[in-house]
């Protein structure tokens, strides 16, 4: 057993890097809750984002663009979420656990001739000086675009939410949605918009897994980070920076357990396995412990009418 | 003559099954409350609707000081100066006073001018209010001034209100209409829905009455009698439950000291409650929704377990009891909420009968239901309580509100109940069938069973209640005779303004 061989400033660069599948999914996931609907279909969305994000960077060559495709590609497949439960007013937990399976099935087939590519690099922004300073510079500024985009996702999230009127009336069609219809905001319409946003952040967060934390595809590689996301949520009592430092938490696990089986640390692999679900849910608990609750509306299926 | 602020012209709208208004036409005057009076079902809130822009009438025009008025959305009617305060509140729990006004209002000021503004109207007014508190921590008198405020900052030409009063206490009630008075002299119409007569004989200049969605005739509230007044709002004259003189027997129920935490976050904590009531007696239970009543409820049916010293029957101990067990003894309870909770919704009225009628009836041995002593005992129920069905076999959800309770108080109350707890047992029910429910109870209280009846309705309490006592933040006041009190100090037990006060510019 050697701690000594860990490196604590690449431990937190790469803790950064472990955690953003998990930020962005859970971040568009926030939205989706706030708005007061339960889409348990992260874990689909995050898959077709990874396949589609991968695909489009390998042909074109191009990872912006494969992004691009990943967010697009989430959006789309969330639609058919929007199609079930706004439109044909289907249960929301069933219709989520569908989209889940549709998309890892349908990704599977997708990525069939993608097995074994290499996809191109993203590569780092490299800002001259900064990103020179010893343990800051490689923590904080020696990372890929993507990485940023996340914290100010979370960022502006927290900021619309609090400080602007579409994030109040988001907020105000999560809590009560008969209320809302009755002051005439058009809750589906809100509904959908936000549904759609969910998406486009699970696929970022399935594509940053395919084209930067791995990089390559393999079937089912999302490994369950969407269902983490969706825990993530509920435990962070629906606050954006507690969705980060849960990530971080999450992440940061992650990582250090991996170093520690590395290193030979004499405790059972499988225990260190399990140690970033458990800590992240443990901590999270407690700091769920205050009055926060979830949106009132959360899951239940709105109609004019009713 | 001068022209009305707002006329309707032969409004209809029909639903599936049933036509809501059918060429219904009244005019406002400017700077005039018009009350809308009529029944559960009668068409009011239908028709409000339509003026605020949530339903598209089928046919009839609407006039805005003699202009065309068709609002396709609320936003379009709030533009032109209608505002609306709602009988179901359009409140928003989890935000914050400030942050509900602002999502009635098409474009408010920022943040901070928002907060001062409604510092200013709310004093101005008599109503005031924290702009920063949570909504899901305010009482039920504060959340609508929240609602009221939120029209005033508008400047509204035409308020509507419905059933303003319902939630209030009686010193809140007078402090409203000063309020609404005073609106008044400034020139704004108010569109006043309520079936609470007294109310709009003091308040209102002019009256409507809707039945069955018709306009059935209009008057001028402050000449006619409350009882015409009734009368053209059921269509045929109103019975008033009989009450025979009776003596009260020793104590049946008997609750001490009962304290227990709400199991809902916005609920409310029962403190040191103490109450008994007698064989033979009506304990009325009055008091603004939200004190407390739903928890009470909880803990006399079982629901909630407590001490079990804190609630005796005939002297044993029954607070650990659940409400199968005490069903067994003769405590029965009849709660507020009709659709999941006295009745389950999707089951027929036979099942329905089962559920809570099979320990006392014997309705199952060994496991296994007995079907048709089951349908027998629903049949009965029917029959007894004028229950207006096809038959047992049909969903508790197809039965009108007025049908259904009458079927779930007739269920409890043919058990032949010790002790008979109701929470809201006319809520939502027509005049007749709430007068053939009171007068049920008041028979089931001449044979010798305690009732204990929690209402908000006062007029009801009045009547059938021999005692009365009132709950407020979950505390319950010492329980008086009801014969000689009067509305003052109700209004008193209830808590008083709760901090409103008068208008005062």
């Amino acid at each position: 057993m050697d701690l000594g061989e860990i490196n604590p400033v690449l431990l937190v660069a790469s803790l950064m890097v472990a955690a953003t599948p998990l930020l962005l999914a859970a971040i568009g996931e926030l939205v989706v809750e706030k708005a007061g609907v339960l889409n348990l279909g992260v874990e689909g969305m995050m898959i077709i984002g990874a396949i589609s994000g991968f695909a489009i960077s390998v042909e074109t060559g191009s990872p912006w663009l494969g992004f691009i495709a990943a967010a697009i590609g989430g959006a789309i497949l969330s639609l058919l979420f929007v199609l079930l439960t706004q439109v044909a007013l289907a249960n929301q937990v069933a219709s989520g656990l569908a989209l889940t399976l549709f998309g890892l099935g349908f990704s599977a087939l997708l990525g069939q001739s993608y097995v074994g590519v290499k996809p191109p690099s993203m590569g780092e922004i490299n800002i001259p000086f900064i990103s020179d300073i010893p343990v800051i510079g490689p923590i904080l500024f020696q990372h890929d675009p993507i990485l940023y985009l996340g914290i100010a996702l979370i960022a502006a999230v927290w900021a619309v939410l609090k400080y602007t009127r579409i994030g109040l009336i988001l907020r105000a069609v999560g809590e009560n949605h008969d209320a809302a219809h009755a002051l005439g905001y058009k809750v589906i319409k809100i509904r959908i918009m936000a549904i759609m946003f969910g998406g486009a952040c699970a696929g970022l967060g399935g594509a940053y897994i395919s084209l930067i934390r791995v990089p390559q595809w393999t079937e089912g590689m999302t490994a369950g980070v969407g269902w983490i996301a969706l825990a993530l949520v509920v435990f962070a009592s629906w606050k954006p920076w507690r969705v980060l430092l849960g990530a971080y938490l999450f992440g940061g696990i992650t990582v250090l357990q991996l170093n520690l089986q590395a290193a030979g640390v004499a405790i059972p692999v499988e225990y260190l396995a399990m140690s970033p679900y458990i800590i992240t849910i443990l901590v999270l608990v407690i700091l769920s412990a205050d009055k926060s609750s979830a949106p009132a509306s959360l899951g239940r299926i709105f109609h004019a009418s009713h | 003559m001068t022209t009305p602020l707002l006329s309707l012209q032969g409004l209809t709208k029909a639903y599936p099954g049933v036509v809501a208004n059918d060429q219904v036409s009244f005019d406002i005057g400017e700077g005039e409350v018009h009350a809308l009076l009529g029944e559960n079902g009668a068409g009011k809130s239908t028709l409000v609707k339509m003026i605020y822009g949530l339903v598209k009438p089928d046919s009839g025009t609407m006039l805005l000081r003699g202009q065309a008025f068709a609002p396709p959305e609320p936003r379009a009617a709030r533009a032109d100066g209608i505002a609306m305060v709602f009988q179901h509140f359009s409140l928003f729990d989890a935000l914050n006073v400030a942050e509900n006004i602002a999502l009635g209002m098409e474009n408010p000021p920022p943040m901070g001018d928002l907060a001062s503004r409604i510092r200013e109207v709310s004093e101005t007014y008599g109503l005031p209010l924290d702009p920063f508190r949570i909504v899901g921590d305010l009482s039920a008198g504060e959340r609508q001034r929240v609602e009221i405020i939120r029209c005033l900052l508008q400047d509204p030409k035409l308020l509507i209100m419905d059933e303003p009063t319902s939630v209030l206490t009686p010193q809140e009630v007078d402090i409203l209409f000063e309020t609404l008075n005073k609106l008044r002299s400034e020139g704004t119409s108010i569109l006043y829905i309520s079936h609470k007569l007294e109310e709009i004989r003091t308040l209102c200049d002019h009256a409507t009455i809707l039945r069955l969605g018709q306009n059935v005739g209009e008057c001028i509230p402050a000449e006619t009698s409350a009882r015409d007044m009734a009368e053209m709002m059921v269509g045929s004259t109103l019975q008033t439950p009989e009450r025979s003189g009776r003596e009260f027997g020793e104590v049946a129920l008997d609750v001490s000291g009962l304290s227990v935490p709400s199991p809902s976050e916005f609920g409310t904590a029962l403190k040191n409650v103490h109450m008994t009531v007698r064989k033979g007696e009506v304990l009325g239970i009055g008091g603004v929704a939200g004190n407390g009543q739903d928890e009470l409820l909880g803990v006399l049916s079982g629901e909630i377990p407590t001490a079990a010293d804190a609630i005796k029957f005939n002297g044993q101990a029954i607070g650990k009891k659940g409400p199968t067990a005490r069903r067994k003894l003769g405590v029965l309870t009849a709660p507020e909420e009709r659709l999941g909770h006295a009745a389950a919704p999707d089951m027929s009225l036979t099942e329905n009968a089962l559920l809570t009628g099979s320990v006392r009836e014997g309705l199952e041995s060994n496991g296994f239901l007995k079907w048709n002593e089951t349908k027998g005992f629903a049949e009965k129920i029917i029959e007894e309580f004028d229950v207006r069905t096809p038959g047992p076999e049909n969903a508790a959800r197809s039965l009108s509100g007025g049908n259904l309770q009458k079927f779930v108080i007739g269920r409890e109350v043919l058990q032949n109940p010790d002790v008979l707890v109701v929470n809201q047992p006319t809520w939502g029910v027509d005049a007749a069938a709430a007068a053939s429910i009171r007068q049920a109870i008041l028979d089931l209280a001449a044979k010798g069973t305690a009732v204990v009846c929690i209402s908000q309705d006062l007029d009801e309490l009045m009547e059938i209640s021999d005692s009365f006592a009132a709950l407020n933040e979950g505390r319950l006041s010492a329980p008086r005779t009801t014969i000689g009190l009067t509305v003052d100090e109700i209004g008193l037990m209830m808590g008083g303004a709760h901090g409103m006060e008068v208008a005062h510019v």
